[in-house]
């Protein structure tokens, strides 16, 4: 396992570049252990979130306040986004013209961004008849989990942003495509938790 | 109560948040002690400001310190951070001890509220403030050189790492001047730590502090385990790793995966104090109990965080001064790596008494007496190592015996906190206290102080003194029987801890022999300062630029004292696991490469004390609800690491010329030194080459 046996699995550079393709080794298992302890958060979370499910408090219930409708169409909107950055990686691994990059990393941005919005107004509808994060222990149990996937989102975009304006102004160098690649995890690092929340918050959640 | 001065601006400071204001108002012992604290501070950061003016050193403190990448730097830094927080701790535990002396059948000192402040710092502080740092930078100093790496995976996340230490260290240290800290201890038990029992600040510095120190932690341990697993030079397989490598490379799993539980806890917490969440309060479905699971599904694996490289410490110390290859090296490594494993199974046992049944305290009571075998396999593999030995009972020798016989103690006072029958009876007592000090002070800090001892002379290349080495090791093992040995019988005879005031006045013989050891241990503490000085006066005759003082083993010993920037002129490539140790052996050890090659190093950067301050900054607005500070200074961590990320010209050269010219230096030097037998390795005549029998 000394350095040059083992590299980085996944979408790599390989033969297109194989100088970034081998600094991308260390830089992407770095960020894979990142994401380990980042997963160990929203394990906890889920957790936290299992144990208050029944602290409502004679307050709102999750039969109550989830809604199957908006919940499918955030799940497919960020799904999405998955597939629409995974062809910007895929561009810039076989060396695509620097729009096509920037196509589909903007399409990911604004689906992104829906996501968010179609986020946003549920939250808004669910405070506004009271079911407030300080009405009860699932409440708060509710809104420190899937707000905090919320801001990870968000966190993703301004990285999206900021790799657009990198790609605009330094054009694809090494360092830039390493942190596509991990921007990359970052993303469908991001699916995954969602789907957890779709399957583990919502579903049962909707079960009266 | 004053009222606050402009909220909009300052939050919620009033003067009376300024110990100074309380004392002039109320001039009793309790406050001037405080406000004598506060001065202190003060005092010392206005020294060291006037200090550096007058040398005229704050460029050199800049250039050279404070924006280096250099991981040795770095991790010199975080040691500095460690002893300037220890002596504040230990200053606590005497106060402490003292206050328990003297308040039998009265008050005592301090008041009931400030005792509390000192008990609840000192914890904290000795766990993430000293105990943390002081082995994130031994780590940081010697796994790249161990491993044959010319830097770690990742200098700026690491420079990061310890101006966030620093930025928790920071506002661990200003309640001391503004408002009051924690009275919850350093575990912060909510709902007393809850806004409805606690509306003050002292909460909130406790969770700020905390959460950056282990975000800092979490960052050190991914780059500590990503420098391990893919910066080893050719042919450093994992097997062939010294073993402190091993237990940093444990160290830092724990680390990437026991410090989330810890951010989740005081993140939860402090939404319930700013939100108004109901996560551990009493009323609407808040759980206590879930704090507890998360707080010490943390805690336990930190317990081992800061154990496991003293233990790696000790494998190296007792093989060098026994002149003895490490006896089961692979049995240590599975021990090491049980001990990881088996230290996220056992959280429960901190809490027996707080409700579960009793079959699952049996289940944790038995996972918690199974995780004694891989340690007791340690302390037989350390004791094998020394048999038929040429011991030599240098200062680290000296550390790591008292720990042997200390250890072996404090675990089987463990297997006795581990029966949850016997643990009814004895827990929240001084027992407890006994025990974990037992473990604590023996398991970490005696190792971070032979690792202190022994890699000194690496890092600044002379030796430290013997005498007062000795001296220091002899207060720190005396002080710690005599102040703990004394807490065993007063827990058992049912004294609780953190009592700020005595009503038994059989404890009195008992409580004096703890403070006269509290007053030892202080002792230990002068004595290391005055080791520094000493040793500082004398350099000159104790350099050891060669570099290999003890007769090493590990690569580390196999370059100049101290170790040029980029480390190896040329990458080592070893073939067994005592390659430097064999290559002396053979005759070789010291041969230069064919040529010399340009070295790339990272350049200096800003970027880490930008995010140092901003971050302190934002932490100490949120304590005083100083939103608009808040915001700013999150703000400018964002933008920091954004603008970062743009930048392209972050690495330097070090020219080949300027490689041969240090490194031809250093060979005539060991050209020139002479030999030393290990019966002179103490004596000046040792400048840092070993002489060795084939």
């Amino acid at each position: 396992m000394t350095a040059g046996e083992t590299k980085h699995p996944g979408l790599n550079l390989g033969s297109t570049d194989a100088q970034a393709h081998e600094a991308a080794g260390s830089a992407l298992f770095g960020f894979w252990a990142f994401l380990m302890s980042d997963a160990v958060i929203f394990a906890l979370l889920f957790a936290t979130y299992g144990v208050m499910l029944p602290a409502t408090a004679g307050g709102p219930t999750p039969a109550s306040e989830y809604k199957i409708g908006p919940t499918f169409l955030e799940t497919l909107v960020l799904l999405t986004s998955s597939l629409t950055y995974g062809l910007a990686s895929i561009a810039m691994k076989h060396g695509a013209a620097q729009a096509s990059i920037q196509t589909w990393l903007g399409l990911t941005l604004a689906l992104g961004l829906l996501f968010l919005g179609l986020e946003l107004h549920d939250f808004a509808g669910m405070i506004a008849h009271g079911a407030t994060p300080m009405r009860s222990g699932f409440l708060s149990a509710f809104f420190a989990l899937v707000p905090l996937h919320g801001l990870h989102v968000l966190a993703g975009s301004l990285w999206i942003v900021v790799m657009m304006a990198q790609l605009r102004i330094i054009g694809l160098d090494a360092r830039v495509k390493i942190n596509l690649l991990r921007l990359g995890l970052f993303w469908h690092f991001l699916d995954i938790i969602w789907i957890a929340i779709f399957s583990t918050v919502y579903l049962p959640g909707l079960i009266p | 109560m004053s009222a606050p001065l402009l909220p909009a601006l300052l939050g919620r400071f009033r003067w009376d948040a300024l110990p100074f204001v309380r004392a002039w108002e109320n001039p009793n012992a309790n406050e001037l002690i405080a406000a004598g604290a506060g001065a202190l501070v003060v005092a010392g950061a206005l020294f060291m400001v006037v200090l550096i003016t007058r040398l005229g050193r704050w460029r050199w403190l800049w250039t050279e310190w404070l924006t280096s990448l250099d991981h040795k730097k770095i991790g010199i830094m975080y040691i500095v951070i460690a002893l300037v927080m220890l002596a504040r701790a230990l200053i606590e535990a005497n106060l402490m001890r003292l206050q328990q002396a003297v308040a039998i059948g009265n008050p005592g000192l301090v008041a009931p509220e400030h005792f509390a402040e000192l008990f609840s710092t000192h914890g904290s502080i000795m766990i993430f403030f000293m105990a943390m740092p002081f082995l994130t930078g031994l780590i940081n100093y010697l796994v790249p050189l161990q491993i044959g790496a010319r830097d770690v995976a990742y200098p700026l996340l690491n420079a990061i790492g310890l101006w966030l230490t620093a930025a928790g260290a920071g506002l661990m240290m200003a309640p001391l001047v503004i408002g009051r800290f924690s009275t919850g201890g350093w575990s912060g038990y909510p709902p007393f730590t809850e806004i409805g029992f606690n509306p003050g600040v002292g909460p909130d510095y406790w969770i700020w502090a905390i959460t950056l120190g282990s975000i800092a932690s979490t960052l050190a341990g991914i780059n500590i385990a990503v420098t391990i697993y893919k910066m080893r030079c050719p042919g450093m397989t994992l097997m062939r790793m010294p073993l402190f490598a091993w237990t940093s490379l444990c160290t830092a799993i724990l680390m990437i995966f026991a410090m989330p539980p810890l951010t989740v806890a005081t993140a939860l917490l402090a939404l319930d104090r700013y939100l108004d969440f109901h996560f551990f309060t009493n009323a609407l479905g808040g759980n206590m109990m879930h704090y507890a699971n998360l707080f010490w599904m943390f805690g336990h694996p930190e317990v081992y965080i800061v154990i496991l490289p003293a233990f790696g410490i000790y494998s190296e110390v007792v093989s060098t001064f026994s002149s003895k290859e490490l006896y089961g090296y692979n049995s240590l490594v599975i021990a090491t790596m049980a001990i990881a494993v088996l230290s996220f199974t056992v959280w429960l046992h901190h809490f027996f008494t707080m409700g579960q049944s009793p079959s699952l305290n049996a289940v944790f009571g038995i996972a918690t007496m199974a995780i004694g075998v891989p340690t007791g396999v340690k302390i037989y593999n350390w004791i094998w190592t020394m048999f038929r030995g040429e011991v030599r009972f240098t200062t680290p020798m000296c550390y790591a015996l008292a720990f042997m016989m200390t250890f072996v103690l404090g675990g089987l006072t463990g297997i006795i906190l581990a029966f949850p029958p016997l643990d009814y009876i004895v827990h929240n007592t001084l027992f407890l206290v006994a025990h974990f000090h037992n473990m604590l002070i023996s398991g970490t800090l005696y190792g971070l102080l032979a690792a202190y001892t022994f890699w000194f002379p690496k890092a600044f290349g002379f030796r430290l003194d013997e005498r007062w080495g000795k001296i220091s090791c002899a207060c720190w093992v005396i002080g710690f029987y005599l102040a703990f040995m004394p807490l065993y019988v007063l827990g058992a005879a049912g004294m609780a801890r953190r009592t700020p005031a005595v009503m038994e006045t059989a404890y009195r013989p008992w409580l004096y022999a703890a403070e006269v050891g509290a007053l030892v241990l202080f002792c230990g503490f002068v004595a290391l300062l005055v080791q520094l000085w000493v040793s500082l006066r004398n350099r000159a005759a104790t350099r050891v630029f060669a570099g290999d003082p003890w007769d090493g083993r590990a690569l580390e010993w196999s370059i100049a004292a101290p170790p040029p920037e980029y480390n190896f002129a040329r990458l080592p490539q070893v073939d067994q696991r005592h390659w430097f140790f064999d290559a002396k052996r053979k005759g070789a050890p010291y041969a230069p490469p064919a040529r010399y090659e340009d070295i790339q190093m990272p350049k200096n950067s800003a970027v880490a004390p930008i995010i140092g301050i901003a971050s302190t900054a934002a932490g100490f607005a949120l304590v005083w609800h100083m939103w608009w500070l808040a915001i700013l200074g999150v703000l400018a961590v964002v933008a920091t690491v954004i603008t970062r990320s743009f930048a392209r010209d972050t690495h330097r050269l070090i020219p080949a010329s300027a490689v041969e010219r240090m490194e031809r230096t250093w060979l005539d030097a060991v050209a020139r030194a002479r030999p030393i037998p290990r019966e002179m390795e103490t004596t000046p005549a040792n400048a840092g080459l070993a002489e060795v029998h084939p």
